[in-house]
């Protein structure tokens, strides 16, 4: 390690997060990220990495997408994040073009500046439109850190700033399992069901065939709004534009954020149907954001809408998906005992490993060999590889190298640790 | 199409657009032919038959398109070259094998074909649909993809043909994608294309720029360069025969391919004959002022009059300014000199030949080299002859690289009445400023690795070399959870081809539960 990031490193502990700082170094990952491009970064020190982390999606065009890069230095020239009171072009715009992609029936879009911002925003319009306030999610969901988002979450996020729910307004069922969630639902005082598409800090659990549908027509009956939170599932993700409607469900309520704006000028996006919406007629007022919708993300974003709808992304998505299958079916047939499973849609991929922590044992190993994937942060035995809906033909071969080389090494260590433990 | 998304802020013609824009289609391309490269022999030919076939049933719908379109030529012979340049060009190359290895029978060197890749194709206006039926398949024969980029004056058509072409592709199972085309032209975006690392070779067939700007580009380009073909008839050959060659040719789709002659050479003792057999055979033999009435119409300071591209005889001869009989397949200018200076010495792409009287065959030979001085060089030429060393001798000093012997020239040197192989993108070598000096065809598509042993070790039979694989199409991912689309995480998974084994969660616990056992009791052993 360079002596210029070692002292970065202190600088870093000494006036940003002192823990997060170390807990990486200790981890093994002494990475500080400075160029990037496309699907790979560079550390300061100069070691090149293949990102399939992307930031659950942020990235999903790449980093510094040339041409939103482009769209975000031309815009500049003419906006910048406007006036939350006033109507304006920008967020019309993107409003307008949201209504035209997402789901039937999905109206009006109600802004924020991240995502948990645009989850507050799904959870505060559930409760207007029913009168009720519970809010049921799946345990080990995630969908963010703020007031009411870190509510629906795992209390590792909540305890520490005595911010969990201690009005039993939150509920949680086990996913997959239709019988938990009509319990939940059945005393017919649930605002709404919140559901990631497909969770991801909990290692993308797949949802079982008709699953989610009955989710859905449960909420019909028991009068609760669907909320489908496509922060990392949306955006051609699946090989088609939003996850939800590869499932056959239509949400009452759908929340967008991360690589809406391509990790360049953040915003998040709450889009509503008439009867979740049904505020937005009585008060407009009644919830501000001065970043939220900000025009220059919305210009980004009207920006990352048209190519992530060329007719080349999902064909390349189909290659990309189909291609790395087919690696990793190669590498799971040399480490059955190790690599037990994977878990797919479209460039959606979770990594299953035969060991509590195994995902951590591989970020590591593929951190060595160049590539960047985190492990779930809700169940360690699985990595998230989350590819690029760009990625090219070589890269891609080359991160499925990467990948052999370093489960191969991650089984050992695995095998090493529990022949020190039974000896 | 792209999407229609209103942009307040409007990037679409800056150069990132247009980079951005050729690397997307250039990548797809690129997954593409990868995957087009696990086929095997009979999967390819039989895609390239399924194509062929879809291409000759539309060869007239789109011969009279094109003639609608762009205003050149004849819309009957368009759809003939059409035909000809869909079954009768896989036909052509049926016996010839660009997917498995081959052994040089002399040195025991043992060649495995490698595709190019992604090839970037030029359609010109000229001939539009041919070379795209052509440069197709070509790239389905050996196993490339192709991006269409066509010349904006024959858009229309070209994005119909090449679509309804794709179509067919992917329904006879090659990759997605395999073919694509450029449905907005501009001049930026395909220098995108041209210099973008992502293309491994450019097929340029078109006008001198846009040839010159694809080897300009950094990339590997087989490109063609104008034709100005002599023909020579001498006093040895059958004239009636000669003349009808000679009309046929210069009237074929009304000259506007570049193999058609320009000039006519022929000889004081004969001359007086083959302008009689040419008159007989349809020709207009001018006289000296309608000489002059058609070069000051055809060219102008800039060059050539594209209004007259592939008009007919009579429509020019009117434009001109002299009146011609209705039936007048062809306009013969008879000019005094040959070079700097004369400009109906120049490619005419049009039914106007000039015509030069020499004294002698020695002159004459001069005056078919001066030809090419000016214009054409490594392009074309043709005799009319039945003397073996005068056509040797014209062969051996025209710089061209192929030479019709009494055969028409716009569609022998083309391979369409001769054996040479059928072509729309001519070669016109180092004469003519280019990287291949023959017809261009599949051939020059793929390279091949080379296996070469020892020296020592002596060739190796090639009966006891290893198999080529070919796993064939990608097999598809699923979609955990979609119905219809999911599949099971199997502890064995095939390497290629459908999996089948039960949907059941519990199963893969089981089977996860069982091997941990087991790993647990080797560890305690």
């Amino acid at each position: 390690m360079s002596q210029a990031k070692l002292d970065f490193l202190e600088t870093s502990k000494t006036y940003w997060n002192p823990h997060k700082t170390e807990f990486w170094q200790d981890a093994g990952i002494d990475l500080v990220i400075d160029k990037r491009e496309g699907y790979c970064f560079h550390d300061m020190d100069g070691k090149r990495l293949i990102d399939v982390h992307l930031n659950g999606g942020t990235y999903n065009l790449g980093h510094r997408n040339p041409e939103l890069v482009e769209v975000l230095n031309a815009g500049a020239k003419r906006f910048d994040m406007g006036n939350h009171h006033f109507p304006a072009l920008a967020r019309t715009a993107l409003a307008e073009a949201l209504a035209e992609c997402t789901p039937d029936g999905l109206q009006y879009t109600i802004y924020g500046a991240g995502g948990a911002e645009a989850i507050e925003l799904a959870i505060k319009s559930a409760r207007n439109a029913t009168q009720k306030r519970k809010i049921v999610s799946i345990i080990k969901a995630y969908h963010g850190h703020s007031g009411l988002a870190v509510k629906t979450g795992d209390e590792r996020f909540s305890k520490t700033f005595l911010s969990e729910d201690t009005l039993n307004e939150f509920v949680q069922v086990p996913f997959n399992d239709p019988e938990a969630m009509e319990e939940a639902l059945k005393g017919r005082d649930v605002a709404a069901v919140i559901m990631e598409t497909i969770p991801a800090t909990y290692g993308f659990p797949m949802p079982h065939e008709g699953y989610l549908p009955a989710v859905k027509s449960l909420c019909e009956k028991y009068d609760a709004l669907y909320i489908a939170d496509e922060v990392q599932t949306g955006l051609m993700r699946t090989g088609e534009l939003w996850a939800i409607t590869k499932y056959g469900v239509t949400p009452d309520i759908m929340v967008v954020g991360k690589g809406i704006t391509g990790g360049m000028y953040p915003i998040s996006c709450c889009v509503v149907n008439e009867r979740a919406g049904a505020w937005l007629k009585q008060d407009g007022f009644a919830h501000m954001s001065t970043a939220g919708g900000a025009e220059l993300g919305c210009v980004v974003a009207l920006k990352v809408l048209e190519i992530t709808q060329r007719p080349e992304v999902a064909s390349m998505v189909r290659y990309i998906g189909d291609f790395a299958r087919a690696g990793l079916d190669d590498i799971q047939a040399l480490y059955p005992d190790f690599f037990i499973g994977i878990r797919q849609n479209g460039v959606i991929l979770g990594l299953e490993f035969n060991h509590p922590e195994g995902a951590k044992l591989v970020m590591r190993r593929i951190y060595e060999n160049g590539v960047w994937a985190i492990f779930s942060t809700l169940d360690p035995s699985v990595l998230q590889f989350k590819l690029g809906i760009l990625m090219t033909q070589s890269l891609t071969e080359d991160l499925l190298r990467r990948m052999e080389t370093s489960i191969g090494q991650a089984r050992q260590d695995m095998l090493e640790m529990r022949g020190r433990k039974v000896s | 199409m792209d999407p229609q998304i209103a942009q307040l802020v409007d990037i679409s013609q800056s150069q990132v657009a247009m980079q951005a824009r050729a690397e997307m289609v250039l990548e797809r391309a690129r997954w593409a032919s990868q995957v087009f490269q696990r086929y095997d022999r009979q999967k390819t030919m039989a895609i390239a038959d399924a194509v062929a076939q879809a291409a000759h049933a539309k060869a007239a719908e789109y011969g009279e398109w094109a003639v609608r379109e762009t205003g050149f030529g004849v819309a009957a012979h368009k759809t003939l070259k059409n035909e000809l340049s869909s079954v009768p060009l896989v036909d052509y190359y049926r016996d010839w094998n660009f997917v498995d290895p081959r052994t040089d029978e002399r040195t025991g060197v043992i060649e495995i074909p490698k595709p190019a890749g992604v090839i970037f194709a030029l359609v010109p206006s000229t001939n539009p649909i041919a070379t795209l039926y052509f440069k197709v398949l070509s790239a389905l024969m050996t196993r490339n993809a192709i991006v269409i980029s066509p010349h904006p004056a024959a858009l229309q058509c070209c994005v119909d043909a090449a679509r309804t072409l794709s179509e067919a592709a992917t329904a006879a199972g090659a990759p997605e994608g395999i073919i694509q085309f450029l449905e907005e032209i501009s001049l930026p975006l395909v220098d995108e294309f041209m210099k973008s690392e992502k293309t491994d070779v450019i097929l340029a067939t078109g006008g001198t720029p846009m040839v010159r700007a694809a080897y300009s580009s950094s990339n590997p380009a087989l490109g063609v360069g104008p034709g100005n073909a002599p023909v020579f008839v001498d006093a040895t050959a059958d004239l009636k025969a000669a003349a009808g060659h000679i009309i046929d040719s210069k009237s074929f789709d009304n000259s506007i391919l570049c193999t058609n002659e320009s000039v006519l050479i022929t000889l004081d003792d004969v001359a007086s004959t083959l302008e009689r057999e040419l008159t007989r055979a349809g020709a207009h033999v001018c006289k000296p002022e309608q000489a002059d009435a058609l070069r000051s119409y055809l060219f102008h300071e800039r060059g050539f009059n594209v209004e007259a591209l592939g008009r007919d005889a009579t429509w020019i001869a009117e434009q001109a300014g002299f009146k011609v009989s209705r039936n007048t397949k062809i306009l013969v200018a008879p000019i005094d000199m040959i070079g700097v200076g004369e400009m109906l010495s120049h490619e005419k792409l049009c039914p106007v030949l000039g015509y030069f009287v020499a004294n002698s065959v020695n002159q004459a030979l001069m005056q078919a080299r001066a030809l090419l001085r000016l214009s054409g060089a490594g392009h074309s030429a043709a005799i009319h002859s039945n003397d073996t060393q005068t056509i040797t001798d014209y062969a051996a000093m025209v710089e061209v690289y192929r030479v019709v012997v009494n055969a028409p020239c716009s569609q022998g040197a083309a391979g369409f009445a001769t054996n040479l192989a059928p072509t729309f993108t001519i070669g016109t070598g180092f004469f003519g400023r280019s990287s291949v000096g023959e017809n261009v065809g599949p051939q020059h598509l793929i390279n091949w690795t080379r296996i070469a042993w020892h020296k020592d070790g002596g060739p190796i039979d090639s009966a006891t070399m290893g198999q080529l694989k070919h796993p064939g199409p990608l097999p598809k991912a699923p979609a955990d959870g979609v119905p219809g689309q999911s599949r099971p995480v199997s502890m064995t998974p095939p390497a290629s081809g459908p999996h089948s084994t039960p949907s059941h969660d519990d199963l893969r616990e089981q089977i996860r539960l069982i091997i941990a056992e087991e790993l647990r009791d080797v560890l305690k052993d």
